[in-house]
C-alpha cells in the first residue's frame, strides 16, 4: 500500500516537473507505452490482474522449490479405499487425490503446463495471425479478399471443434495441443491487426511519410504497424487466458497431454469427473486455479486496453 | 517591413528564370461507382519560379488542397481522374511511375501538413522520423543522419535539439511539431515546398513564427513555395503573386499588393471585406459572403459564384451548358473570371460593391 502511493506521489511530481518544461533528468522520451505503463500503475484492476498474473508466473517458475512433494508420488495411505478420498492431512494441505498423489503439489506443476501452452499456443497464434492481418492491411485489394475470406473460413468453425480436429489429425501429443490452440487464436489477430492498419493507413502521417518519399514498405512496417500493435497487444493478453481455458478443455475431454509424468489442471478436472460425488473438491482446486488465473490475464487485458485507448489519455 | 523590398523584387527575379513548377489545366475528377463523379478540380493552370511564393486561396472545399495533393502525386488512385499536366523543372509528373515520383518526393519536391500532430508518427522519436528522410534520399548513415537532424532542428529554431531528437512527438508543442515537419520537408532542399494551411492548427503568435521562417528558409535557398490558405493574413504577409479559387476553378490571379489594393472578382472583394478588422467600432457586424459553397458545381452554365454574388446579372448564369465564364487577362499580370467585375475596392464593413458596368 504505501509503495503504491510513493509512486503515485512520485507521478505527480514528474508530472509537475513535465508542466513545468523541466523534464527530471534522465527523463528523455516518454514513450506511449511507458504513459500507458504508468496509467497502468494508477488502476487497481490492473494491479490485481497483474498479482494474480506475477503469481502465477513466479508458481510456475519456482514449482520444483514450492511444492511440498513429488507430484507423481504416490502415498499409500489405508485412508484412500474405493469411496472414500480424505481432504486435508498433515503432509498434503489439499489432500491426496485417488491414486494418492499430492493435490497441492500437483497443482503447483500443472501450472508450468498451463503457462507454457498458453504462452507458446498464443504466441504462435498471434504471430500467424499478425501475417495475415498485415498482408491483408498492406496490400488491400484481392490480397486483402482472399486472406479474409480464409480467416473467414476459421472464424466460421466453432473454436473448440476445431481444436479438437486438429490435434485428432495432428495426433496426441502437447506440440499438437499447442498448434491446435493457435490455430484457432490466428482469425482474431488477423481480423483485428488488419481492421487498425486499415484505419491507421489513410492517417495523416502515413500521408505525410509518403509525401517525403518514404518506401511503401516502410511505411507499412515503420509507421503503419507500430501504430496498430496496441488492439493486438490487449488481444494477446486476453488470448492468453482462452489459451489456458481451451487447454484445460481439450485435457478434459482426454485430447490434452498423455504424457502422465506432466500434471495438468485440466487432466485433474477431468480425473476428479469420477470421483465427483464424494471427493468433489478434487474438481474444485483446479477449477479455481484456472479461472483465477484466466481472470487475472483478462483483468490485465482490460487495464490494458484502457491505458493504450486513445480516449483514456490525458 | 524589411522583407518587402526583397518580395518585391521577386517576382522580377523569377520572369528570367524557367518555373520550378508549372501546372496546367490541372483538373481532378473523383468518380465512385453508381454515382455522378465530383470535379473538385478544373483547369487550374498556374506556374512557380525558384525563389517565388504563390498563394492558392479561397474557402474550404474549393479544390487547393486537391490541388496539393495532385501536384505531389499523392491521391489515392482509385476513384480519382487526374487530367492535364504537372511540369516540375520541366519533367512530366501526372502519369509518372510511382519509383519515380517516391524518388522525387521528398527530394525535389516536399510538403508541410495542416495538423503537425496528427502529421507525426506517434509512437517513433522525432529523431527517428527526420532521419527516416535523410536516410532514404540522401543515403547517410544513422550517425552521420543524427548529426544531420540535430542541425536541421536547429535551423528551424528548435532549441536543445539533441534532446528533442530524442521525444515523441506528443512531447512537443505545437509550433514545434510544425517546425520539425517543416525540418523534415527541407531536409533535403526540394526545389518546390507546398505548404498545406500550415498555421491553421496553430494560435497567432506562432502562426507568425512559422510563417516568417517559411519566408526566410525559402529567400534563402530558392525554394518554390506554394502556400495554400484560407487566410488572407497569410497571404499578405508571404505571397508574391495569388491565385484565389472557387469551386474548383482558379478566378483571379494577381500579385499581392494589386491584389489587395484593387480586388476585380467580387468573390476576392467578399473574402477582403469580411476580413475582421480592428479598428472598427464594437459591435459593427462582420461581412460575411451569402450563403455556402455547393457540392455540385454549377460551372457549365456561366459563373459558380452567381447565385453568391452581390454583382450578379442575368449574365451570370445561362441556360446554355459549357457556356463558363472564360479565365481572361485583365490588364498586366492579372487574369479574371468574372463578366462584372468591380471596379472601387470595398471598404471593409460595409456591403460588397456592385460597381460593375458603371
Amino acid at each position: 500500500m504505501t509503495a503504491a502511493l510513493g509512486s503515485t506521489r512520485r507521478d505527480k511530481i514528474d508530472e509537475l516537473a513535465a508542466r513545468a518544461g523541466q523534464v527530471p533528468a534522465g527523463g528523455g522520451g516518454v514513450s506511449l507505452a511507458r504513459s500507458a505503463f504508468r496509467r497502468l500503475r494508477r488502476d487497481p484492476v490492473a494491479i490485481i490482474g497483474a498479482v494474480i498474473v506475477v503469481a502465477f508466473l513466479l508458481v510456475a517458475a519456482l514449482a520444483p522449490w514450492l511444492a511440498p512433494r513429488d507430484p507423481l508420488e504416490q502415498a499409500l495411505l489405508s485412508e484412500v479405499r474405493q469411496g472414500s478420498i480424505p481432504g486435508s492431512r498433515e503432509g498434503f494441505p489439499l489432500g491426496v487425490d485417488q491414486l494418492g498423489r499430492d493435490v497441492l503439489s500437483r497443482l503447483i506443476y500443472g501450472s508450468r503446463q498451463s503457462l507454457l501452452i498458453g504462452v507458446v499456443s498464443t504466441v504462435l497464434g498471434a504471430v500467424a495471425g499478425m501475417a495475415l492481418g498485415v498482408l491483408a492491411g498492406a496490400f488491400g485489394g484481392w490480397v486483402d479478399t482472399v486472406v479474409m475470406r480464409f480467416v473467414d473460413i476459421l472464424l466460421s468453425i466453432p473454436g473448440l471443434l476445431m481444436a479438437i480436429s486438429i490435434s485428432v489429425l495432428l495426433g496426441q501429443n502437447q506440440y499438437a495441443l499447442m498448434i491446435a490452440i493457435a490455430v484457432t487464436q490466428v482469425p482474431v489477430f488477423a481480423r483485428l491487426l488488419r481492421g487498425s492498419m486499415l484505419s491507421q493507413r489513410d492517417s495523416d502521417y502515413a500521408l505525410a511519410a509518403k509525401a517525403l518519399g518514404v518506401k511503401r514498405s516502410r511505411i507499412v512496417l515503420g509507421h503503419v504497424l507500430p501504430n496498430s500493435l496496441s488492439p493486438v497487444i490487449v488481444q494477446a493478453t486476453l488470448s492468453l487466458a482462452t489459451a489456458i481455458i481451451e487447454a484445460a478443455a481439450l485435457s478434459f475431454l482426454g485430447l490434452g497431454d498423455p504424457d502422465i509424468s506432466r500434471p495438468e489442471w485440466g487432466a485433474m478436472l477431468s480425473s476428479a469427473q469420477a470421483v465427483l460425488s464424494f471427493a468433489p473438491m478434487l474438481a474444485v482446486y483446479p477449477a479455481l486455479c484456472i479461472i483465477v488465473v484466466a481472470l487475472g490475464f483478462t483483468l490485465l487485458g482490460e487495464s490494458l486496453r484502457e491505458a493504450l485507448d486513445p480516449k483514456f489519455r490525458r | 517591413m524589411n522583407g518587402s523590398t526583397a518580395f518585391s523584387a521577386a517576382p522580377r527575379h523569377a520572369a528570367s528564370t524557367t518555373p520550378v513548377l508549372e501546372v496546367e489545366d490541372l483538373s481532378v475528377r473523383f468518380t465512385r461507382r453508381g454515382e455522378a463523379g465530383t470535379q473538385a478540380v478544373d483547369g487550374v493552370s498556374f506556374s512557380v519560379a525558384p525563389g517565388e511564393t504563390i498563394g492558392l486561396v479561397g474557402e474550404s472545399g474549393c479544390g487547393k488542397s486537391v490541388t496539393s495533393l495532385a501536384v505531389m502525386g499523392l491521391l489515392p488512385k482509385r476513384g480519382v481522374q487526374v487530367a492535364g499536366s504537372v511540369r516540375l523543372d520541366g519533367q512530366e509528373l501526372l502519369g509518372a511511375g510511382d519509383r519515380a515520383l517516391r524518388k522525387l518526393r521528398g527530394a525535389d519536391m516536399a510538403m508541410v501538413f495542416q495538423d503537425p500532430l496528427s502529421s507525426l508518427n506517434p509512437t517513433v522519436t522525432i529523431g527517428v522520423q527526420v532521419t527516416e528522410v535523410l536516410k532514404e534520399h540522401r543515403g547517410m548513415s544513422g550517425k552521420e543522419a543524427t548529426e544531420e537532424a540535430a542541425d536541421l532542428l536547429d535551423r528551424v529554431g528548435i532549441p536543445d535539439p539533441r534532446r528533442r531528437l530524442g521525444e515523441y512527438p506528443h512531447q512537443l508543442s505545437g509550433g514545434m511539431r510544425q517546425r520539425a515537419l517543416i525540418a523534415m520537408a527541407l531536409a533535403c532542399s526540394p526545389r518546390l515546398l507546398i505548404a498545406d494551411e500550415p498555421t491553421t492548427a496553430l494560435d497567432v503568435t506562432i502562426q507568425a513564427q512559422i510563417l516568417e521562417l517559411l519566408r526566410e528558409l525559402v529567400q534563402g535557398s530558392g525554394t518554390a513555395l506554394v502556400m495554400i490558405t484560407h487566410d488572407l493574413g497569410v497571404v499578405a504577409g508571404l505571397c508574391d503573386r495569388v491565385h484565389v479559387m472557387y469551386a474548383g476553378r482558379i478566378i483571379e490571379t494577381a500579385d499581392r499588393g494589386d491584389l489587395f489594393a484593387r480586388p476585380r472578382h467580387p468573390y476576392t472583394g467578399g473574402l477582403l471585406a469580411s476580413v475582421p478588422r480592428l479598428d472598427t467600432t464594437r459591435g459593427t457586424p462582420l461581412t460575411p459572403i451569402r450563403g455556402s459553397a455547393r457540392d455540385a458545381i454549377p460551372w457549365a452554365q456561366g459563373c459558380a459564384f452567381a447565385p453568391r454574388c452581390d454583382s450578379g446579372r442575368d449574365d451570370c448564369l445561362t441556360e446554355v451548358a459549357g457556356s463558363t465564364v472564360p479565365l481572361e487577362s485583365d490588364g498586366a499580370g492579372r487574369e479574371l473570371r468574372c463578366r462584372h467585375p468591380l471596379t472601387v475596392p470595398p471598404v471593409a464593413g460595409s456591403p460588397t460593391t456592385p460597381g460593375a458596368d458603371r
